[in-house]
């Protein structure tokens, strides 16, 4: 996983709310197998109009999604989140995130932002009137920066460690593999097993 | 100090605190199926890694697998090669599989249950967020993504955030005509699809407790779709028969053991819940969507809103928008509007009491003029169980498709799709644009509504068939 600490970067204006992961990436792409390559399914049925946003040429190379409320409702598909983060995004910005989504997204690296409505507006007017305005995520001050915006956000303190260093979960919780054996064996004897 | 029963489940089961660390929560049963674990495989793979309980681990093939012709080679070539790759970690690391055609291979939300695997106080995940459905029994289950499944195989642990608590409460008794699912919709109608964020939500109250076990696990099964991370329902007599007996439910003495455990786990009286929802059960009558997301649902006895009507103003937005992608008008009465399809089945509405409720209503009845219906179970034991009953001859008979067990419509990644404007009446869980197919056009309802649309061609509940 790449470390994350402060981003600048150019922002694409999504106004929407309620995007569910069936729109950020429609049934059909999860039929793949690999780890890579969900550019191409990002918003797919959305891109099939001309003036969506993402087929606007001044928002080409974008790295910051700016949402409406409620982004990432819906299905739990991690690809929604690697589908942003293989087309580039590193960072989205909304004032309310749907929580699986939340939490694939930054156990993957890719940082989603809480910011008041209010900033997101204006962040919305600001990138519309000017698309080459850039914007600053700072980690390491848990901190959003852009012309007339200086807004702190909250990220708790683990998570904000792990996405600085850049470490993988699972190297984390393998080094308890002795407080896991020492709980399994006070599990009920009647606990359900498979095989 | 007071607890509920999702603190319970919870304290049960971390391996290890730490001051500023997420809880390292032990799992007791993961489910795989093959859209959200190849990659998770291939991650162990990348690392070296192995699955560490095999088990607690089982798998099925589901959202994939054609619901015809089993025999035959899958034959969209993506779906084939997602269905092979799990066959192929399953081998490799040693999990237990239930392929296509295998009497307990279906929804995998449907298999847990079936097998007596999902139990009470246990913790149960799986990549899809509708494991939800297993907190029926009072067990904490909750989706997760694929690098959580990753997690799980390599460590049988979570990382977790605690949750908060919401209660929801049905007062009084559900008239007759009037089910499970109509609960949840008019809950979700009522809190909002993001209502239910960062909660487990506590189903209770004395309409929730007479529902049988199926129509609880349709309760809790949509509790994502109100934004919560799970749903629970106490354990009681209901559960503890309903286990009773299954493959891998505790036997003799240890049955008994366990239930004394299981009464153990209901809420105490004084905990606190962070949030309460209360609802009368004669607010609720069969509840229809008309939007694109499981929140836009009205009484089946009401009409399309009028956008105008809501004060706030995304919500009027997002009203406009999906009056105009479902092609309605403000105002049309719910009972005018006429369907293509009716879908019966997923892992809410695939189980043998929905068969059951939809079979009594289309018995000796046949499925309107230019109206294809879909009878999908939610297993092949199901479908077994429903042969054996003779529900699959009272759904050909009416003209119904009988089909084979798996999640079909409910997404359309398998060849079970609505094509672009057709319009349906679905048990399913989600409205959602395309959901069922690219422009299709989706009204989420319970069986026996589904059941009664099949019959009339137009959205309508068995009462509307009495005459
Ligand atoms: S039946 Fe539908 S909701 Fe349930 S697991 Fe399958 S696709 Fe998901």
């Amino acid at each position: 996983m790449d470390k994350f600490d402060v981003h600048t970067g150019r922002a694409m204006p999504l106004r929407a709310s309620n995007v569910d992961t069936d729109q950020i990436i429609p049934a059909v792409y999860l039929k793949r197998v690999s780890r890579t390559g969900f550019e191409d399914g990002l918003f797919a049925e959305w891109r099939k109009e001309d003036d969506f946003v993402l087929n606007r040429p001044e928002y080409a190379g974008s790295t910051v999604l700016i949402a409406g409320p409620d982004f990432g409702t819906g299905s739990s598909r991690e690809h929604a989140v690697w589908a942003l983060q293989d087309y580039g995004f590193r960072v989205v910005l909304s004032s309310r995130f749907a929580d699986i989504f939340r939490g694939n997204s930054l156990k993957g690296g890719l940082l989603t932002v809480l910011l008041p409505q209010e900033v997101v507006e204006h962040l919305w007017r600001t990138v519309e009137e000017d698309p080459s305005t850039e914007i600053t995520v700072d980690l390491v001050e848990r901190e959003v920066r852009a012309p007339g915006v200086h807004e702190s956000f909250e990220l708790d303190d683990y998570t904000r460690w792990r996405l600085l260093e850049g470490l993988d979960d699972i190297a984390l919780t393998l080094r308890h593999t002795d407080e896991i054996a020492e709980f399994e064996s006070g599990r009920k004897p009647w606990a359900p097993v498979t095989l | 100090m007071a607890r509920t029963m999702a603190e319970k489940v919870w304290q049960e089961h971390v391996v290890r605190r730490a001051d500023g660390e997420p809880d390292l929560l032990y799992i007791d049963l993961h489910l795989v199926h093959e859209v959200t674990s190849p990659q998770a495989f291939e991650g162990l793979r990348l690392a070296g890694r192995s699955v560490r309980r095999p088990d607690l681990t089982i798998a099925t093939e589901d959202h994939n697998v054609p619901t015809q012709n089993l025999l035959a080679p899958i034959a969209d070539p993506v779906s084939r090669k997602q269905v092979e790759t799990l066959r192929k970690n399953c081998s490799d690391f040693g999990v237990r599989l239930h392929p296509m055609g295998d009497i307990d291979q279906g929804v995998v939300h449907v298999v847990g249950p079936q097998l007596g695997l999902t139990q009470p106080g246990t913790t149960v995940v799986c990549g899809d967020s509708h494991t939800s459905t297993h907190g029926a029994f009072g067990a904490l289950a909750f989706g997760i993504g694929t690098s959580q499944v990753e997690h799980v195989l390599a460590t049988q642990t979570l990382p977790m955030e605690p949750f908060r608590t919401m209660a929801v409460t049905v007062d009084g008794q559900l008239d007759p005509g009037v089910s499970s699912k109509d609960i949840i919709l008019a809950v979700i109608a009522r809190i909002g699809t993001g209502g239910g964020q960062g909660y487990v939500i506590e189903y209770r109250g004395e309409a929730i407790e007479s529902l049988s076990m199926e129509a609880r696990m349709t309760v809790c099964n949509m509790s994502i779709e109100a934004g919560a991370r799970a749903g629970m329902i106490a354990p009681d007599r209901t559960t503890f028969d309903y286990i009773r007996g299954r493959s891998h439910a505790p036997q003799g003495a240890d049955f008994d053991d366990a239930v004394e455990y299981w009464k153990s786990l209901a809420t105490d009286e004084g905990a606190e819940f962070d949030a309460e929802v209360v609802l009368h059960a004669d607010e609720i009558s069969p509840f229809v969507t008309w939007g694109t997301n499981p929140g836009q649902g009205v009484p089946l006895d009401g009409s399309v809103p009028d956008p105008a009507s809501f004060e706030d103003s995304s919500a009027r937005a997002a009203a406009e928008k999906a009056l105009d992608y479902m092609d309605l008008r403000a105002g049309t009465p719910m009972r005018e509007v006429a369907v293509d399809t009716v879908f019966l089945g997923s892992c809410t509405n695939g189980r043998i009491e929905d068969l059951r409720a939809a079979a009594e209503v289309m018995r000796g009845r046949k499925v309107a003029d230019g109206v294809r219906m879909l009878v999908v179970p939610g297993s092949m034991r199901v479908k077994e169980e429903a042969n054996q009953e003779g529900l699959g001859a009272v759904f050909e008979e009416a003209g119904a498709e009988w089909r084979e067990a798996g999640c079909s419509m409910c997404l359309g990644m398998n060849p079970d799709q609505l094509a672009p404007g057709e319009r349906s009446a679905s048990t399913s869980n989600r409205n959602f644009e395309g959901r069922q197919g690219r422009g299709g056009r989706t009204h989420l309802v319970s069986p026996l509504v589904a059941a009664a649309t099949a019959v009339r061609g137009t959205l309508s509940s068995p009462a509307d068939l009495a005459q």
